[in-house]
């Protein structure tokens, strides 16, 4: 690079899909390669026995040990990084060890949470259960009304949560307004933005302090990777927050937010959390995500628009109940939809059959589509389609499956990047093909 | 990036292009403020530029020794040509280093992260040098050389063209 060139582009700020193509990639000095190298290495030798410590202390930045950071993985995390507007990304072996890295490295024992209870049923169960051993409390609210989140906050509360979109239901996060009560009591606001995608929705923009993302979903895009990733917007104070700001005895009495600042957060997220907990994710997998990233704008355009027009079609077909779309102009998330995911509220929703038993149609609608994938995952390129009540949400009780949002008849589509109207026929000939 | 300055200020002291022309062309840096003590911030930004190859002038009353070399009570005191002078110290002590600055020849005043003083930028540009001001040598140095991006930092780096080290 001349200094010519230099200067020009650092006075430019690129698009978003410019940086989806080259966010977090120098083609490598020694060999050019243009594609993402695949650094399938375990560890990485020294320069000399000083940078070593240097390493281990902290005082170098740099590739130590593939469980705390890899060159392959550190493209997929910047590269995240830059479409969300973040400061930096710390990339997981998947979604909920995001959201465990996340708040194992914000909390302690007796700390509480406040989140949405739209939720998938995975973080639920995390959050009620696992969290339970680790001595934190999580408390469920609607995420429709602020003065419920604020009536749950207590002294004991560190951090708000929820999903852009919430899973299954479609709820729409009103993350603006949340960002400001979490400010009002010094707390970060956490988000879960695997279903929008920063093409849809970037939280930061919008106030929100840390995302998490299952980057298996959308940001991956071709259902064949588990991974997630942690960002941080690099804006909030966490000088009062002692898990970031008190000396760390594992690092010779280190203050993380003092020492590197803005990073503050994800450096003990990286040489702490992960270290520990061992959730890496595999260089093979990052260039997977990598690949998918590439591409993103262009998926989701279509897996939008795709879903639009699916939703619009069910809700007006025959043997459909209802549709829960915040793309439909009669769904109570419409406002919401249109505020924060102007080009589309994703490509996940959920609809239930007309039926005197909804259950059995529900399982007759499953068992006669065609191209539709039944299993459990969302954001594959191909069109999938689940029964919350008896799978990813099936070891919630009754009670939680309805502070969630989720009925017993409901069935919830993610809309993949086939011909519409073959997804329109599929669907059309499986709803008629329901008897109960 | 991160920072309190508004536009017009970080146009002016956060210049890519003039951070990079300095850390390419500093040899030598005080550093106003260094910790003798291994885990302050100062102490970590002194390590990573030593090892880097830059010599690290400590200035700090209360240190006697940092990082192998012998520590000044104030800039006036160093014999030495200085290229750089880093700041780590309260924005209040800013203009008075940056007289001293001015005084001993030095090329550039860096201001680190939060450590914000115009006043202090304009005694030292009205002598000539170059300021950056809420920034972090050690930071920007390792944008500019690639570690940054090994933490999964956003380096706000976009390029098609084959990499090399600056510096």
């Amino acid at each position: 690079m001349n200094g010519q060139t230099h200067m020009a582009q650092e006075k430019r700020k690129f698009g978003f899909e410019t940086r989806m193509l080259h966010a977090g990639h120098i083609p490598d000095p020694v060999t050019g390669a243009r594609a993402v190298p695949i650094y399938q290495t375990t560890s990485y030798v020294f320069e000399d026995t000083d940078k070593a410590a240097q390493l281990f202390e902290l005082k170098q930045y740099g590739n130590i040990y593939t469980r705390i950071n890899n060159p392959t993985t550190a493209t997929f995390e910047e590269r995240i990084a830059s479409l969300e507007n973040a400061t930096g990304a710390v990339a997981t072996a998947s979604g909920m060890a995001a959201q465990m890295t996340t708040m194992m490295t914000l909390l302690e024992p007796g700390d509480e949470i406040v989140s949405s209870a739209h939720l998938y049923g995975g973080t639920v169960t995390q959050f009620t259960h696992t969290f339970r051993k680790l001595g934190i409390t999580v408390h469920f609210v609607d995420p429709t009304h602020i003065d419920d989140w604020a009536a749950a906050i207590t002294p004991k509360t560190r951090a708000l949560y929820g999903e852009t979109i919430g899973n299954p239901r479609g709820s729409i996060l009103d993350i603006e307004a949340l960002a400001d009560l979490a400010h009002a009591h010094k707390m970060p606001l956490i988000v879960d933005s695997t279903f929008a995608t920063p093409y849809l929705c970037r939280p930061i923009d919008w106030g929100a302090d840390l995302v998490v993302h299952s980057a298996t979903k959308f940001l991956g895009g071709h259902g064949n990777s588990i991974a997630g990733v942690v960002l941080d917007s690099g804006k909030f104070d966490f000088s009062t927050f002692s898990t970031i700001a008190d000396p760390d005895p594992a690092y010779h009495g280190l203050k993380f937010y003092e020492t590197f600042g803005h990073y503050g957060f994800l450096m003990k997220a990286r040489a702490v959390t992960l270290r520990d907990t061992g959730a890496a994710l595999s260089p093979f997998n990052a260039f997977l995500l990598i690949q998918g990233l590439e591409t993103l704008s262009l998926r989701m355009e279509r897996h939008v628009q795709n879903a639009q027009a699916v939703a619009q079609f069910l809700s007006q077909h025959p043997k459909v109940d209802w549709v829960a779309y915040a793309g439909l102009p009669d769904n109570e998330y419409h406002a919401l939809a249109q505020k924060y995911t102007p080009k589309g509220p994703g490509a996940i929703f959920t609809f239930g059959i007309k039926a005197s038993n909804p259950r059995a149609a529900g399982k007759e609608f499953i068992e006669s589509l065609h191209l539709f994938s039944h299993l459990a995952n969302v954001g594959d390129a191909r069109s999938l389609v689940i029964h919350p009540a008896s799978t990813t949400h099936q070891q919630l009780s009754d009670e939680e499956l309805a502070a969630g949002g989720v009925d017993a008849g409901m069935i919830r589509l993610s809309i993949g990047l086939e011909t519409l109207e073959d997804l329109l026929w599929d669907l059309d000939q499986a709803l008629l093909s329901t008897s109960a | 990036m991160n920072t309190v300055l508004d536009e017009a200020a970080r146009i002016k002291y956060q210049d890519p292009g003039t951070v990079r022309t300095i850390l390419s062309n500093t040899k030598t840096i005080a550093m106003v403020g260094l910790s003798p003590k291994s885990e302050r911030p100062s102490h970590f930004v002194a390590t990573y530029l030593q090892y880097e190859g830059y010599r690290v002038i400590p200035v700090n009353p209360m240190a006697k020794e940092v990082l192998g070399e012998k520590s000044y009570p104030d800039l006036l005191s160093v014999p030495d040509k200085i290229d750089m002078v880093n700041v780590f110290r309260h924005p209040d002590e800013c203009p008075e280093i940056a007289q001293q600055a001015v005084e001993i020849g030095a090329k550039t005043l860096w201001l680190q992260l939060r450590v914000v003083s115009l006043e202090a930028a304009r005694i030292a540009e009205e002598a000539g040098l170059n300021v950056i001001m809420d920034r972090c040598v050690k930071i920007e140095h390792g944008r500019y050389n690639g570690s940054l991006h090994w933490v999964g930092m956003n380096t706000e780096i976009i390029t098609a063209r084959r990499g090399r080290r600056y510096f």
